[in-house]
């Protein structure tokens, strides 16, 4: 490891701008003639649109034009896709309605946008919106799951029978009913997994431009990965053909998955700029971001598990009922099933599984992938089954779940995922030891002698990362391969770009991929450049979630990298004129083994341009690309231990510690690893204690600003303890997992296990409220 | 319209603008000083947390107009030249920040707390006194971690001066 290369803790390159005020985001981007869009939304969770006045708003001071849902389905804009087509049990298709960008006729959530005011300035189009009057015929309204699949629910769709999207499967039915008819003990939950608003901390914003003279499109937005929203803007929305259309992704604030989507606001954003003639900037609020932003989690499951008289697992049922909100978001289906069922083994020898997902319609905004997708919804489930089934075993939470560990791999699961290596003791061990688990008992008595109820809980997660490789995701109804691309350009004078196809959002790409580059071939990280998130400047890409940008992304750079050496070790060896066999790369020198010659990178580069002593028939140039597929999923894993105290007078929760002891595989940079994970397990925390968009009978999201809606903030949360143990993962170059997601798929688990633990009943939801612990704890 | 003349980063400005103006619009808009964010509309979130004659302001929360004869620092101002304030090092260093955008207000509320407790600060203190300010990437142990350690250096610059 040089001391920038592989496993350095290297501060970020990319922190200087954003420390002095420097980063570039959306809102901070400015055109010559811009003008400000402001959207005018339906304070309804389900009515008919039945016209809209603009005639006043047109006569205010600065307005360009007010643009409603009728004009873009006129101007034959496509309606927003969802891009993974799941198959019911029946064998029948999903079911869905259409999602235009702005309804012409019917609004099926508070906050869907009916019609647009462009102005001079943001403060001209926001009065304007002020005076257009929208006729409104309200509907009865259906605001959760409940509400929305009982006998004569509101229906949101005539697509969509019942408000039923699909009603999925997986795994064997017969033999788990075989495993349960052959159980010693059968233990039950009913879990619900609470909804979450993401809240990247910078709203979604976009500035859309038309060059008339090109027919040529622009567009800054707030994305997560550009590429996907060209293809998106392109091939399904009409909006121009891709290479008319160039969208850029400059410093993006946070996405947590809500960026993954290309949205209304953006669609409408680059329409009315050829309309308007006009760039067009949107900059959502907050309050808009809580409306519209896609939402996360949402869950209301069914459990049972059968255990034989040794406490081994014989089998897992599981019922979930999913809300996806009013339309299906663009990978919306894939959460519940293909990203929540598959990973119902956890890290247990489960012999039977079958689950069973029904997608429902709710008049809420739309709910798609959120930091874990699916996969903390399965974790949540699995490790409270394990907590409640200690419990109701009598034996301890720890030595259960060990009993049940998968410990031979690689290892076929009964719900697709083929796990390729781990070592779940090695997890659990370390976090055992690092919270003294052994001691918890007297720490216990200890507390309650000062009124304190102490509780401990663990959580195991295990998760697919490094989504995906492109021929499975296909063959499950992914309508997009989830490979990753790269190119390496060394230049000249020896300094090195690199274009990925990955984003970064806070991820620290900037630095890590670096550190690869500059382990390989002894670079400076200085002399090496990231290019990322400009759909003119990269290839091609997927973009970053599913904690892929690693694993899938730095693979591609590898394989790029590899290429590069290869032509390098030809032009050295001519240069030297060496065997190209003898020739190896050490610290940015091309050495001919056994012998003192050797000639610096720099100088390779600078052959391969002048091209004056090239070998015969070699092309000049020193730049490769490679476009990189994964053969499997990762399978980063670990154990979370959170130990805490509840007063049992005001049901408050206090931490006393919280242990991670993660798997990620080998480690780039432990640092922003470290980072990613502190990060992961304060939204998995926010989830367990703070966090749940709440929405009323009507549809209203009374938890619509941070006045209402918890975000946790730095008072709410402990220090952290982390600790990493580390199995390579087989599968990439790098031998690398993932490290995005894991926090928040493991720790709500503890978290509640902890509080349940402490007050002795099970019964208790997230967020688990000082009032919903009280009522837990007194009744 | 009204006129609005105040001191930023310490430079005299004079800038017009419409009587609702927010000092964080005048700063973004008018100024181009784009280091300071909105990230709500509640006054809740600190990511647009400036200095006003020395104090931490959430510069959403006061009218342009207000900050009239002000002495007003952002993000923008803090380093001197290309020597970073010690409370920006200490980000860095501790990798106190993912994403960057709750960051310059995170740096400025900081700032401000090592400021009033003198360099005798706690992660309790820190936690608490932080509450003002949202991260949704960090987890904010790093940044406590990271404000922390500029209390110390910033207590050495001090004695040294």
């Amino acid at each position: 490891m040089g001391v920038e290369g592989i496993g350095a803790r290297v501060v970020r390159k990319e922190d200087r701008r954003f420390i002095t005020g420097q980063g570039r985001y959306v809102d901070d981007v400015k055109m010559v003639g811009m003008s400000y869009a402001h959207f005018i939304r339906s304070p309804h969770a389900h009515a008919k649109v039945k016209g809209i006045n603009s005639t006043e708003a047109m006569k205010m001071p600065g307005v360009i034009a007010v643009l409603t849902g009728q004009q873009i389905v006129d101007d034959k804009v496509g309606n927003l896709i969802c891009g993974w087509a799941i198959t019911s049990k029946d064998g029948s298709p999903m079911k869905m309605g259409a999602w235009p960008a702005m309804a012409p006729e019917t609004v099926r959530f508070v906050g869907q946008a009916v019609a647009v005011v462009i102005a001079e300035t943001k403060n001209q189009a926001k009065d304007a919106a002020e005076a257009v009057v929208v006729d409104y015929e309200e509907l009865p309204a259906a605001a959760d799951i409940k509400a929305a699949i009982k006998p004569g629910a509101p229906q949101l769709h005539p697509e969509a029978p019942g408000n039923i999207v699909y009603d999925w499967h997986l795994g064997d039915e017969a033999a788990v009913k075989d495993a349960f008819s052959k159980a010693a003990n059968v233990v039950t939950l009913d879990l619900t997994n609470n909804r979450l608003v993401p809240n990247a901390m910078e709203p979604r914003a976009a500035v859309a431009h038309y060059d008339q003279a090109e027919e040529h499109y622009t567009l800054y937005t707030t994305s997560q990965n550009p590429h996907v929203a060209r293809l998106v803007l392109s091939a399904f929305y009409n909006i121009a053909p891709e290479h008319k259309l160039r969208v850029i992704a400059p410093d993006v604030g946070g996405g947590f998955g809500s960026k993954i989507y290309i949205y209304p606001e953006e669609m409408v954003a680059l329409w009315a700029s050829k309309k308007v003639g006009r760039p067009v900037k949107w900059t959502g609020d907050r309050s808009e971001a809580f409306l519209t932003d896609a939402h996360g989690r949402d869950h209301v499951s069914k459990a049972e598990m059968a255990f034989d008289k040794d406490n081994k697992i014989l089998g897992l049922r599981v019922k979930t009922h999913a809300n996806f909100g009013a339309y299906m978001s663009l990978f919306s289906s894939a959460v519940p099933t293909y990203l929540y069922a598959t990973l119902l083994s956890g890290q247990y020898v489960i012999p039977a599984i079958y689950a069973e997902v029904i997608g429902v319609y709710t008049n809420t905004t739309p709910v798609d992938a959120y930091r874990g997708a699916g996969r903390p919804e399965a974790s949540y489930l699995i490790e409270r089954m394990m907590e409640t089934a200690a419990r109701q075993l009598k034996v301890d939470p720890a030595e259960l779940r060990k009993k049940n560990f998968i410990t031979t791999f690689p290892y076929q699961t009964p719900v697709i995922m083929a796990y390729d290596i781990g070592d779940f003791h090695a997890s659990i061990d370390a976090a055992m030891k690092a919270i003294d688990y052994a001691g918890f008992p007297a720490r216990k008595a200890k507390a309650k002698a000062d009124g304190k109820l102490r509780g401990i809980g663990v959580s195991c997660y295990i998760e697919a990362c490094g989504i995906a490789p492109s021929k499975a995701v296909g063959s499950l109804g992914a309508g997009v391969g989830l490979w990753e691309s790269a190119e390496i350009r060394v230049n000249p004078v020896g300094t090195i770009e690199v274009l990925t196809g990955s984003h970064s959002h806070g991820q620290g790409h900037e630095t890590t991929f670096c550190q690869i580059i500059a382990e390989r071939l002894g670079v400076p990280i200085s002399q090496v450049s990231i290019v990322h998130g400009d759909t003119d400047k990269v290839q091609f890409g997927m973009g970053t979630y599913g904690s892929r940008s690693l694993a899938v992304g730095g693979t591609a750079i590898v394989k790029a990298m590899e290429k590069v050496e290869a032509k390098a070790k030809k032009i050295a060896a001519h240069a030297l004129e060496a065997s190209e066999s003898d020739i190896v790369i050490e610290n940015g020198e091309f050495k001919v083994t056994g012998t003192d010659k050797s000639i610096a990178l720099p100088m390779v580069a600078l052959a391969a341009y002048t091209a004056h002593n090239l070998p015969d028939g070699m092309e000049p140039g020193l730049k490769e690309t490679a476009f990189y597929d994964p053969t499997n999923f990762t399978f980063p894993a670990g154990a979370y231990i959170c130990e805490l105290e509840v007063d049992p007078g005001t049901g408050k929760t206090s931490f006393v510690n919280f242990v991670a002891a993660d798997d990620f595989g080998r480690l780039i940079n432990p640092m922003i690893v470290e980072g990613q994970v502190h990060g992961g397990l304060a939204q998995g925390i926010g989830q367990a204690l703070l966090e749940g968009a709440v929405y009323d009978d009507t549809g209203q999201l009374v938890t619509a600003s941070f006045m209402d809606y918890t975000m946790p903030r730095a008072d709410d949360l402990p220090s952290f303890q982390l600790s990493h143990t580390t199995t390579l993962c087989p599968g990439n170059p790098l031998g690398v997992k993932g490290c995005g997601e894991a926090g928040a798929i493991g720790a709500s688990a503890a978290v509640i296990n902890a509080i349940t633990d402490a007050i002795g009943n099970n019964k208790l939801e997230m967020p688990a409220t000082p009032d919903r612990v009280w009522h837990a704890i007194h009744g | 319209m009204s006129t609005v003349k105040l001191t930023v980063n310490g430079k005299a400005v004079s800038v017009d603008v419409e009587d609702r103006t927010l000092l964080v619009h005048l700063l973004r808009e008018n100024l181009n000083l784009t280091g300071t964010h909105v990230g709500c509309d509640t006054s809740q979130c600190g990511a647009c947390v400036v200095h006003v004659d020395g104090r931490a302001v959430k510069s959403c929360t006061m009218l342009a107009g207000q900050a009239a004869g002000s002495n007003v620092t952002t993000i923008e101002g803090l380093a001197k030249g290309d020597e970073l304030h010690p409370m920006q090092a200490a980000f860095r260093d501790n990798h106190g920040l993912q994403c960057g955008y709750c960051t310059p207000g995170m740096i400025m509320s900081a700032v401000d707390i090592v400021h009033r407790h003198g360099g005798k600060l706690d992660e309790e203190t820190v936690r608490h006194e932080l509450e003002g300010n949202i991260c949704r990437c960090t987890g904010y142990h790093n940044i406590v971690k990271a404000v922390l350690d500029a209390a110390s250096r910033m207590k050495v610059a001090q004695a040294a001066e």
